[in-house]
């Protein structure tokens, strides 16, 4: 499908996804690209980049490297580089669009790179072309499957945070807001998938009695928790008062009764009054939060997955900007990053919420923490 | 020992071109370079359109997103199954197509960018153009090329674009003997320095696109008899157009060097036709300004970083030779014009420091040099080093000759007595160019 927009920007891509999840996971992420295509991400999706030592680097592909089917140079590099890293906990590898093209099989270059190494290693399956919700989802799914403790102890009321990555929350201390959340609801932070957290917080993840899911990158790490750890899970990211306690309600029963809920889904009431455009979980939860503080009926808009996993009757797929304008011409209020004003109609209401995977850092001093806030205050809409 | 002293040598020990092995590489988040977008975004009312996967859209765009040129630049993404149905050139023209329908304003000009992935998989890109430019007659479309894969097998990305920059020049019937273009450089030449005074008094015109607001402006530069260049990035350019519009082209490399300055100046009076001009003046002016610097500054350690000139064997040979201590450089790569500075440097400098910048350790270079007391040149040096005393330059900026050796002495003095936020600076990505941070 042909995704053409004149205007607006475009979100992060699965390399950046699979980066970001495992930044602070001790390992090495390598990506095999081109020299200086590494920039992209290290300027624009990943803000601890500058201050917060990480470990991710790029192959430096050549064209001759892809004709010749050159991958010893690939295993070669990492093996050497590996070698400066003692404590190195694993090895994440991935593609990009040439690479891929060409077939290049990464899981026998993770095998041939674990041989060598004796570092673990995670072959990812990127290829530049998806969004960054899908290397976040397999870059986690395939540190639990490789890395997660089986010999777990379940700790009543403790809590694992599913889908932490600076691309949704950036680092204005959203993050750290919901973690206080739960400890004022009386939960105790088992481990954040995967930002503030350690390789051994995350391998111990099994010992939680509940998962909160706080963007949908992550629901399939929660689906496969709660085969493995029976660990049942709560969706929704807590911002605004009331929709912030009904999640803490909804963690409270699920606990009891271990049955999951999509609780920023199951409590909308879509309606076209507003709307709000970006990752389906966390729009999905702001729509709740609209809806039930500022009694404002919205509908989320789409613009990413096709799964339609957060959203209800009623919200819309948005794959392009042709789809984006229009289904922002049926609102009044629109609630979106500010990459997307261009398209927004003439006297149509805007309010920005930037996101740090649409508008990377152009307006990251602006990025709102709106966890348990008041959001009359926040938006100042009559 | 630090992280970047294990992996540092001294000049003595530099092979050419390239002293360091090849690996996996980091990357300094110093962003002051420019890149393809900004370098498009020179063409006067053009407009570029990127036709390629999502990672490779994301970096170009937030690029224009951040100059705020978001109203010149528009996309198309492709996916996996676009290079198995046959749809790779279908996907060029529809999607440029319902791009050029939806802007407010036709522009003159559309630089169609293409990937390493459609150009590896052998998209007809002549004749995607071919049938844009039969849908829409009065624009002019330009093939440009983001294919980074392909940087060691011809041209790179960055000499492309500086070629293709100057593809709309068209023949005129007679040149302008008293004009001539500075071609291939990002920022506006500084037009205080001794050469433009020269230019001034011998009625001589030069044209730089940085300096052209309209497209007919740029149109204008098809007139001029010389291309002048002075990075090595623009010759593919210059020399493309003396094939085309016939047009001469002399390089003067941008140089720190009395010697080499003077030997530019002769051969650019060669070409003019005119007396070789005395700047004797002028080179006295620039010895006593690193005179001055020097008693100022003193033995501090100087670290110069390749992203500060395109010449930065040069800078640090002149400096160096008048007797600032210049500790350490940071390079990957030389390039030819380096290599006589490198016999030098190897001569009677031998113990300065080379240390690569790619190089993975470097990642862990940064927080362990904090050393304050030092200056650099260069925003990579800067990150390196953790010094607050540093000169804010990319690329040469638009200094040349005498008075940019002047001018740089400046700067260091600057530098040395006005500390800077190093991370707030070297965040701006394009030098020179707005940002919305």
């Amino acid at each position: 499908m042909r995704i053409v927009s004149s205007v607006i920007s475009v979100h992060s891509s699965d390399t950046a996804g699979v980066n970001s999840a495992l930044y602070e996971l001790g390992g090495m992420c390598v990506v095999h690209d081109a020299s200086g295509c590494n920039s992209t991400y290290t300027t624009h999706d990943e803000p601890r980049w500058y201050h917060q030592p990480g470990r991710t680097y790029i192959s430096a592909l050549t064209e001759n490297d892809v004709i010749m089917g050159n991958d010893e140079r690939f295993i070669d590099n990492v093996v050497k580089s590996a070698a400066n890293f003692p404590r190195c906990r694993f090895i994440a590898i991935c593609g990009s669009p040439l690479p891929v093209m060409v077939g290049t099989d990464f899981d026998a270059l993770g095998r041939e790179i674990e041989f060598r190494t004796r570092i673990p290693v995670l072959a990812l399956h990127t290829n530049g072309m998806r969004s960054y919700l899908a290397g976040v989802n397999e870059a986690l799914i395939a540190f639990a499957e490789r890395f997660c403790d089986d010999n777990v102890k379940k700790c009543s009321r403790r809590v694992n945070v599913l889908g932490a990555t600076p691309l949704d929350f950036s680092v204005n201390g959203s993050i750290g807001s919901i973690c206080r959340w739960l400890e004022e609801k009386n939960f105790a932070v088992n481990s954040v998938w995967s930002m503030n957290s350690s390789f051994e917080q995350l391998v111990q993840a099994g010992n939680a009695e509940v998962n909160l899911v706080i963007s949908s990158a992550a629901l399939k790490l929660a689906e496969y928790m709660e085969k493995r750890f029976q660990i049942p899970f709560v969706a929704g990211v807590p911002v605004g008062k009331r929709f912030a306690d009904h999640c803490a309600e909804a963690l409270k029963k699920v606990c009891q009764n271990g049955v999951s809920q999509k609780t920023a889904v199951d409590l909308r009431t879509p309606g076209k009054k507003a709307c709000v455009i970006g990752e389906t979980l966390w729009s999905s939860s702001l729509a709740c939060a609209l809806e039930m503080d500022l009694k404002l009926e919205t509908r989320v808009l789409d613009p990413l997955e096709e799964e339609f996993a957060f959203t209800r009757e009623g919200d819309l797929h948005v794959p392009d900007e042709n789809a984006v304008e229009k289904a922002f011409a049926e609102s009044e209020i629109i609630f979106a990053d500010p990459l997307y004003k261009p398209v927004v109609p003439a006297g149509g209401r805007f309010c920005a919420i930037p996101h740090e995977a649409f508008s990377g850092r152009c307006f990251r001093k602006n990025m709102k923490d709106l966890c348990c806030k008041n959001l009359e205050k926040e938006f100042n809409i009559c | 020992m630090n992280v970047s002293e294990k992996i540092t040598i001294p000049v003595r020990d530099c092979e050419f071109p390239q002293p360091f092995p090849g690996g996996l590489e980091y990357n300094a988040p110093a962003r002051g370079m420019w890149n393809i977008v900004h370098t498009g975004m020179l063409l006067p009312e053009a407009h570029q359109i990127y036709v390629c996967a999502r990672g490779c859209l994301r970096g170009v765009i937030l690029t224009a997103a951040e100059m705020n040129a978001m109203d010149r630049m528009s996309w198309v993404s492709i996916e996996e199954n676009d290079f198995f149905d046959s749809s790779m050139e279908e996907n060029v023209v529809e999607g440029v197509t319902d791009i050029l329908n939806k802007l407010p304003r036709k522009p003159p000009v559309v630089l169609v960018f293409l990937s390493c992935i459609q150009l590896f998989a052998g998209i007809d890109f002549p004749s995607c153009l071919a049938e844009l430019k039969s849908r829409f007659p009065d624009i002019e479309f330009v093939d440009c090329y983001m294919n980074p894969t392909m940087r060691k097998s011809g041209l790179t990305p960055d000499q492309l674009m500086r070629k293709q920059l100057y593809l709309l020049l068209k023949a005129e019937k007679e040149l302008e003997k008293k004009s001539i273009n500075l071609l291939g450089s990002d920022f506006a030449a500084d037009r205080s320095s001794e050469l433009f005074k020269w230019f001034d008094e011998n009625g001589i015109l030069c044209r730089e696109i940085t300096r052209c607001r309209t497209y007919e402006e740029y149109l204008e530069m098809g007139k001029s008899s010389l291309n002048m260049t002075w990075i090595p990035q623009a010759v593919a350019g210059a020399e493309e157009l003396c094939r085309r519009l016939g047009q001469k082209h002399l390089h003067l490399p941008i140089c720190y060097g009395e010697e080499e300055i003077d030997r530019n100046y002769a051969s650019l009076a060669e070409a003019l036709a005119l007396p070789v001009p005395d700047f004797s003046a002028e080179k006295e002016f620039a010895e006593n300004a690193l005179k001055k610097t020097l008693q100022k500054i003193g033995g501090t350690p100087l670290f110069l970083d390749y992203t500060a000139t395109p010449r930065i064997l040069s800078l640090a040979r002149r400096l160096l030779e008048t007797g600032f201590n210049v500790k350490r450089i940071y390079a990957d790569v030389f390039i030819p014009g380096d290599k006589e500075d490198l016999e030098v440097l190897k001569k009677y400098f031998p113990a300065v420091e080379i240390t690569p910048t790619l190089d993975v350790n470097m990642r862990f270079a940064a927080p362990e040099e904090r050393n304050k007391n030092a200056l650099s040149i260069g925003q990579k040096a800067a990150f390196f080093t953790g010094t607050p005393h540093f000169v804010d330059l990319v690329w040469g900026r638009g200094f040349f000759g005498h008075s940019g050796v002047a001018a740089i002495a400046g700067l260091i003095e600057d530098a040395w007595e006005n500390p800077k936020d190093i991370c707030e600076v070297i965040s701006h990505k394009g030098w020179g160019c707005e940002s919305c941070l």
